[in-house]
């Protein structure tokens, strides 16, 4: 019944968002697509922690699995956008599968803080190898990657309408995941997994498939995003890295498909807005994730679901 | 006619403690079997190794002449099985028509319609067809019982374990429930553990009884309502007469 | 200087190190035996001592002995005190859910990380330890004239380390005497043992909680203050110290005191050694992809019994 309302929300959102490469003034404009393109991650991070209940304190590997996958390609052999930006996305699918394999193992709170620990060790790793990966300084995208059918992906207004496109292609996506069956597996899975055991479903397989898809997506942003703004560190694989797409997606509402770009939006303006005033921006994240764990434990579109509409996907 | 189950010296202890003792048991097909047994008898231990929820300490289970000792459980259930847990275990979250939708879609697959078809019945079948909508986790502890066994009967399957369905329900969705189970026989067979000796005498065909994790007695109802040996166990006191 | 000598010098920075790490990970193991939740902040509270103690230093006069001391016993019941009072707004409100107060205490670090920079800037900043002699150590080797001492250059330590060492095991003693002996820490094993059941007999659960998370909490900080004269001071000491921690926990079985100290001592022996001879960084890569395979496949520790 209310399939034709929810796809008009989101539909809508993408429209409105493209709209926003007609009116958005400058400075605004560059943060809305750096906004889409976290968005991506962030979006891929709540299929693994707001679909399937896996919490990972480490989804900064994959996104700088993508990123480093499709930055080394570029900078040591001038792949052009497209075969770097696979790359990127093949790193994150073998890196998703083989954690997974191995963090799926456990779960709850061991499961946190293994995926944390492999996170630590690929952060670590990045810095350590610096004579590929320029370590802690990272490295500037070449501009011969940052072409694509003719763009100059470091134009603005070419970089907007990509970020948009990644954007809108990965909400349908997820719009679709999460109401086919597959999707409604996770939440079984996450509900309750010895029930959805016994009602026939693989609960380790089912999971690994969750997150490989959520990596993919992470790393897939990780990629965009040196492609996108043309630089690539070890920054983005650290532990704060982890931790945005966690808060992103608590503050927008986990398990939610809009939940995630309303989070990262919210965030994005905060911290911005704080970072003026001072260098200790991260208070402002730190502040929120207590304040959202006591008083809005279903973040902003998750309240939004709970009291006026239910079957919100 | 040939069996569907059969277990021979399936056992499981907790801690060294034998739960369940070898127990060699046999389930011909459409039949309804009932299985009692005083609290703690190990029915829950013993129906919990059938479908996998607990590897047995010894022992071999065979479902329809494949053996499934080693099986992982939603293996089991790909062959048939389904289970209905003593305590209540719905997605509490979910909607009743999405509990059963999970329920219906392994074996259904993508097929939408063929989906929406099941759970409609299912729900039908059990008296919530008005409630589809309503989240599990509202329900009164008998509705949700009642889901239980909905999402058991979307699953088609050939053997349906019901662990104390009946608890916790009205009279008079007891004895729906009867009508719906004598339904069921010519689809599929029955393991029923229960508790309710109207219920077990109107539908067993036979019954097994269970007391400290042993094979007591197997025979038709009425034989097992007669035995002594069944009512001592029941009554804790050696053998006066009941 | 040969290899003896150097491996000798490495031990006994392995053993500052390990003497440190017990401490701190005593507290982040007696905070997830007694409550079960893992404190992600835990490494601030390591900074707060070593911030702490610069600035007792600095504001008290009186040589630095006595400054010393004073920050000895006031980091920690500060930093202790603060945490407790998180307990009681934050983690108590939780219900100490173990993964929404994992993200609550990712909150709290960054609150108190990112004050102290706001506060205490960006600067590392050294204490003068109380004393400070330079002790030579002696080496024997082979020589002609049969086994003979002598003092290889470069091989010293200083009187202010062998202290940390000392003082370590003193507090570790006494913690596990308190643990073991007193009544409050009966009472807390009692609480670790069943929540509910020590309600039912009438242990005042909620405020033991807010204690072991205090006591938990001093212990990092006293750590700080204890390094703080070897290491300056830094608002972004707590991450490195708190990813250590964890290995220690984790290896030593979490929540087991004594399997928590066994590891701290491999470990910060291990990582004393292995930094001296190789790069820390591959040391640091080696040791976290380690312990992330012993939860996977070991999840009660190396040194831990049964399962969960
Ligand atoms: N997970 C378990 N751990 C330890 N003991 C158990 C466990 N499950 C059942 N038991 C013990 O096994 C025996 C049989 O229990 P159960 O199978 O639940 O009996 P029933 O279903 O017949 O009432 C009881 O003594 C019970 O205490
Ligand atoms: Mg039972």
């Amino acid at each position: 019944m209310t399939a034709r309302y929810y796809w008009g929300l989101h539909l809508g959102l993408i429209a409105l968002l493209f709209a926003g490469h007609f009116v958005l003034p400058a400075y605004q404009h560059g943060n809305v697509a750096r906004i889409m393109v976290l968005a991506v991650y962030a979006m891929g991070y709540n299929i693994a922690f707001g679909y399937t209940g896996l919490l990972s304190l480490g989804h900064a590997m994959f996104f700088g699995a993508g990123m480093y996958g499709m930055g080394l390609l570029s900078y040591h052999f001038d792949a052009g956008a497209l075969p770097a930006m696979a790359a990127g996305i093949v790193a994150g699918v073998v890196l998703s599968l083989v954690v997974g394999l191995l963090a799926l193992r456990t779960a709850g709170v061991s499961f946190m803080i293994v995926t944390l620990m492999f996170s630590q060790a690929l952060a670590m790793t990045l810095v350590y190898f610096r004579d590929i990966t320029r370590g802690d300084e990272g490295f500037v995208i070449p501009s011969a990657t940052r072409r694509l059918w003719g763009m100059d992906l470091s134009d603005e207004a070419h970089r907007y309408l990509i970020a948009w496109a990644l954007f809108s292609v990965v909400l349908i996506f997820t719009l679709w995941l999460v109401r086919h069956r597959w999707g409604r597996v996770f939440v079984a899975l996450r509900e309750n997994e010895e029930r959805a055991s016994l009602l026939g479903y693989d609960a380790f397989r089912t999971k690994l498939g969750a997150l490989v898809i959520s990596g993919t997506i992470s790393a897939l942003s990780g990629a965009a995003y040196a492609l996108l703004f043309g630089y690539a560190g070890a920054t983005f694989a650290g532990v704060q890295y982890s931790i945005f797409p966690l808060l992103w997606v608590l503050l927008g509402g986990a398990g939610t498909v809009l939940g995630p770009f309303v989070g990262a939006l919210f965030m994005f303006y905060l911290i911005d807005l704080s970072s003026g005033v001072t260098d200790a921006y991260m208070l402002i994240a730190g502040v929120a994730l207590v304040l959202l764990t006591l008083f809005l434990p279903h973040g902003l579109v998750g309240e939004v679901k709970r009291r006026l509409w239910r079957d919100l996907p | 006619m040939s069996v569907i189950l059969q277990t021979r010296g399936l056992s499981r202890s907790f801690s060294g403690l034998p739960a369940v003792h070898e127990v060699d048991f046999d389930l011909p097909q459409h039949e309804i079997r009932a299985l009692i047994g005083p609290n703690g008898a190990g029915k829950t231990t013993f129906v919990s190794m059938l479908i996998g929820r607990l590897p047995p300490s010894s022992g071999s289970i065979t479902f329809e002449g494949r053996d499934v000792t080693a099986l992982p459980a939603p293996k089991r259930v790909g062959l048939g099985m389904a289970y209905t847990f003593q305590i209540t275990s719905v997605f509490g979250k979910l909607t009743c028509h999405e509990n059963v939708a999970l329920a219906a879609m392994r074996r259904l697959g993508g097929d939408a319609k063929a989906v929406e078809a099941e759970v409609r019945e299912a729900l039908t079948r059990v008296g919530l067809a008005d409630r589809a909508a309503d989240v599990a986790g509202d329900l009164s502890y008998g509705h949700q019982r009642l889901l239980e066994i909905a999402m058991g009967l979307a699953q088609r399957p050939r053997l349906l374990i019901l662990d104390e369905p009946t608890q916790g329900l009205a009279e008079s969705e007891i004895a729906d429930f009867k009508a719906l189970i004598r339904a069921l026989k010519a689809e599929t067979t029955i393991l029923l553990i229960e508790h309710n000796m109207s219920v077990v005498m109107e539908l067993a065909d036979r019954v097994t009884v269970l007391n400290f994790g042993e094979v007591l007695a197997e025979g038709t109802p009425q034989g097992i309502h007669a035995s002594r040996a069944v009512q001592a166990a029941y009554l804790g006191t050696g053998t006066e007469e009941a | 200087m040969d290899f003896g000598p150097y491996l000798m010098l490495a031990m006994l920075e392995g053993a500052v190190l390990a003497s440190v790490l017990a401490l701190m990970a005593s507290g982040l193991s007696l905070v997830f035996g007694v409550m079960r939740v893992v404190n992600v902040a835990h490494g601030e509270f390591y900074m707060l001592g070593a911030v702490m103690a610069w600035a007792v230093t600095s504001f008290i006069g009186g040589g630095p002995a006595l400054a010393f001391i004073a920050a000895a016993i006031l980091a920690p019941l500060l930093v202790g005190g603060l945490a407790a009072v998180a307990d009681m707004v934050i983690l108590k409100r939780l219900n100490y859910d173990p993964e929404r107060t994992i993200v609550a205490t990712i909150g709290l670090l960054y609150i108190l990380q990112q004050a102290t920079l706001m506060t205490y800037g960006a600067d590392a900043r050294p204490v003068v330890p109380p004393f400070n002699h330079r002790i030579a150590l002696p080496w024997v080797e082979w020589g002609e004239g049969g086994l003979s001492f002598y003092f290889p250059w470069g091989l010293s330590t200083t009187s202010y380390k062998l202290f940390v060492i000392g003082a370590a095991v003193v507090l570790i003693a006494a913690l596990r005497l308190f643990m073991t002996r007193s009544k409050a820490g009966l009472i807390m094993r009692a609480t670790q043992l069943d929540g509910e059941m020590a309600t039912a007999f009438g242990i005042p659960v909620e405020r033991v909680y807010a204690a072991v998370f205090g006591v938990g909490a001093g212990l990092a900080a006293l750590a700080g203050v204890l390094i703080v004269p070897i290491q300056q001071a830094h608002y972004l000491m707590g991450g490195d110290a708190l990813l250590l921690s964890f290995i220690v926990v984790i290896i030593g079985g979490l929540g087991s005191l004594a399997g928590t100290i066994v590891a701290a001592v491999l470990i910060g022996m291990s990582d004393g050694i292995i930094s001296v001879f190789f790069s820390p960084t591959l040391a640091k890569i080696l040791a976290t992809l380690a312990v992330a395979l012993v939860l996977v496949f070991r999840p009660q520790g190396l040194f831990g019994g049964k399962g969960r």
